[in-house]
């Protein structure tokens, strides 16, 4: 065992921060926002420090896929006790194509490059609340995967969890190599001390990973969704559910598996939700 | 201005291999702007932010009520290791800069001017002053403890003699290899949880202050006493007590520097601890401004928000205004003295400034704030207190200005 653990950290829109739709209805606003390290991938960066501090395993590597500031979130995990990190470079149009899918297969990708003995994730990242990165790695790797951690413990080459479920909480034994993905009461991240943020800038072990054709690193980032702003509608009173399905359905937005379809729905003059179907 | 430029970029790229990640490449080649901060900067000032908010923000109201600080403070801010940002790993510190140092500072004064002091003092006062003068045993055995779990106190100040410091009167006889000090000194910051006191004192009080000497006391030496703290108006958490001498015994080797230098070592401290006096202003005065105005866009009267009255509206500019001049001043102040030039008279206009800020702006926020802000269940009213002490302490307002005039009188001596 190589006793080596990837921990996933996404940049993501700061929590304290208001949330405002861009003009265009294709989106949120990120420039000039202020961003940082998702809370649940905190959580499990926290984690991880924790397993190497009891000297249960020996490395902890923090990788992150987005453009070049990325590598401050990986450098807020190598504050926190992480030992290198891997930022995969993706920006531009492909970042935007960015999701758990295409993720989830880096990850896999680099578990196998890296010989990790396991994938530490947020259970989901407070910007898509997808939940599904840390399953879908699981599932590309064929490894046995504990999500909603809310205790984690190393017991040989075997890992007792502990899960957050909605019927309550479950204990299950799952074998090594693995995926976790921590919930909210697994820890309480640490500050990064003064002394750490300094040592972090002066690691220089931040790899630099570009996917494309030629390296083992090669996903297909074809877009799965695209954003639609529709017509104007007519405000009304009725928003239930079955008027919103006739609207769509009439409107000839056909839904395909392939695509999700984000709109505005509006009410009077004010378009004030972003709805999904 | 080519050296201007040098020296910027010398301090800028010393700590990090790369420019803020957030500004475009061309802005290294031409003059930043004064908040332009390295990446080392900018991540440190991120997390004292996040741990101020979290770890003691909590706590600041019951410190100021029971004018205590609380121990967990301390002991967090030790682990941070906030309290060694300038001593070298070697010993245990942050090794960062002394801008890092004014950052800090002004984060913490945002949640409590209190914490902010003490953090204050330890970093631009007693770090400063065993960096810069100790000899390699005095480094060894202070500089460790000081970034890890010690706190130290500048002693200076006397009952009879505040601004006219040198005309202190506690005295050391020199006896063979040891020192016997007699006196007493007042408004002593930290002194309740204090490990080490650096003593001035003078040897020959007939030489004047070219008799005055630096000592370093430890906490548990005989005849040391540390009087009953002050009840004060603000800084209540600070801890601000006199201190008694009497016949204590300090060895020759605890004498910081040189003998009859020590007034020179305390100008030289305080017009650097100056602008992290002026830091603490300004993050006093912005802590209580990001307060207020919330609460101006929330609170309706009359059928709108009382921010969008007009009058209100200039009112609240102004006092940005006067916040952001502040922070220019105290930046600009602590660059130049990172870069090696002079900056003495700015580090007076910076504190003088910012102090002036503190007591505007604390006062038109209890304004706007109306009955609420007269009440203890906002933090208004605390920044309204605490800020009064920064137009007296570490050189009241009048010596900075007339600091400021003896310079000014020299540029124009053609």
């Amino acid at each position: 065992m190589s006793g080596r653990v990837l921990v996933g950290v996404k940049r993501v829109i700061d929590y304290a921060v208001k949330i405002r739709v861009k003009p265009d209805n294709t989106g949120v606003v990120t420039d000039g926002v202020k961003h940082s390290m998702n809370p649940f991938c905190e959580i499990a960066v926290e984690e991880a420090v924790k397993l190497k501090e009891k000297k249960l395993i020996k490395e902890v590597v923090a990788v992150s896929c987005g453009p070049q500031q990325s590598q401050e979130t990986i450098r807020t995990a190598l504050a926190m006790g992480a030992d290198r990190g891997i930022h995969v470079d993706v920006s531009g149009k492909d970042y935007e194509n960015l999701g758990p899918l295409q993720v989830s297969k880096i990850l896999a990708a680099l578990a196998k490059q890296e010989d990790a003995q396991l994938i530490l994730l947020g259970k989901q990242a407070i910007d898509d609340d997808c939940n599904q990165t840390g399953q879908m790695t699981a599932a590309l790797l064929d490894w046995p995967q504990g999500t909603f951690a809310s205790e984690v413990s190393l017991e040989g080459d075997k890992i007792n969890l502990v899960r957050e479920i909605d019927g309550g909480l479950e204990h299950i034994k799952i074998n090594t190599p693995a995926v976790i993905t921590a919930d909210l009461r697994l820890n309480t991240p640490r500050y990064a001390t003064l002394p750490n943020i300094m040592d972090s800038l002066m690691n220089n072990e931040t790899e630099l990973h570009k996917p494309n054709h030629r390296t083992s690193l090669c996903v297909g980032l074809i877009p799965l969704f695209e954003t639609v702003a529709p017509e104007d509608m007519q405000g009304g009173t009725d928003r239930s559910g079955a008027m919103l399905r006739h609207t769509v359905l009439q409107s000839g937005l056909g839904l395909h598996t392939r695509s999700l379809v984000v709109f505005s729905i509006g009410i009077g003059k004010n378009k004030t939700k972003l709805g999904t179907v | 201005h080519t050296h201007i430029l040098t020296r910027w970029r010398s301090t800028f790229s010393r700590s990090a291999p790369d420019v803020a990640s957030h500004q475009p490449a061309e802005v290294a080649s031409s003059f930043p702007p004064l908040q332009t901060y390295t990446e080392e900067e900018g991540m440190m000032r991120e997390a004292v932010k996040k741990y101020a908010q979290e770890r003691i923000a909590p706590l600041v109201s019951k410190m100021d009520e029971n004018s205590h600080m609380d121990e967990e403070v301390i002991k967090s801010l030790f682990e941070q290791g906030l309290m060694g940002i300038e001593i070298d790993p070697e010993y245990g510190g942050t090794g960062s800069s002394f801008f890092s140092s004014i950052l800090v500072i002004e984060e913490l004064a945002k949640v409590d001017p209190s914490v902010a002091v003490l953090c204050d003092i330890q970093n631009t006062l007693i770090n400063t002053l065993f960096v810069k003068l100790g000899t390699p045993a005095q480094k060894e055995k202070y500089l460790n403890r000081l970034s890890t779990d010690m706190i130290g106190s500048f002693c200076l100040s006397e009952a009879e003699s505040g601004s006219d410091a040198f005309a202190l009167k506690t005295r050391a006889e020199k006896h063979k290899d040891y020192y016997v000090i007699n006196g007493s000194k007042m408004w002593i910051s930290n002194a309740e949880h204090a490990g080490v006191f650096l003593v001035m004192a003078n040897v020959d009080l007939s030489a004047g202050y070219r008799g005055i000497t630096c000592f370093i006391v430890d906490r548990d030496t005989e005849g040391l006493e540390i009087g009953k703290k002050e009840n004060k108006l603000g800084l209540r958490a600070s801890s601000t007590c006199p201190l008694n001498f009497d016949n204590i015994k300090v060895p020759e080797k605890n004498i910081l520097g040189e003998v009859g230098h020590g007034y020179k070592y305390a100008i030289g401290m305080l017009n650097e601890g100056r602008i992290g006096i002026a830091a603490q202003m300004l993050g006093l005065a912005q802590g209580c401004f990001d307060h207020t105005v919330p609460y101006t866009r929330q609170r309706v009267q009359f059928g709108k928000r009382i921010f969008d009255f007009q009058g209100m509206q200039h009112q609240i500019a102004h006092v940005a205004t006067q916040i952001e001049a502040a922070r220019l001043l105290t930046y600009n102040a602590a660059r130049l003295k990172e870069a090696g030039r002079t900056f003495i008279k700015e580090a007076c206009m910076a504190k003088y400034f910012s102090a002036e800020v503190a007591t505007l702006t604390t006062s038109k926020c209890i304004e706007w704030m109306g009955g609420v802000g007269f009440t203890k269940d906002y933090p208004i009213e605390k920044y309204y207190r605490d800020c009064k002490i920064g137009t007296i302490y570490e050189g009241t307002t009048n010596i900075q200005l007339s600091t400021m005039a003896k310079f000014i009188d020299k540029e124009y001596n053609v």
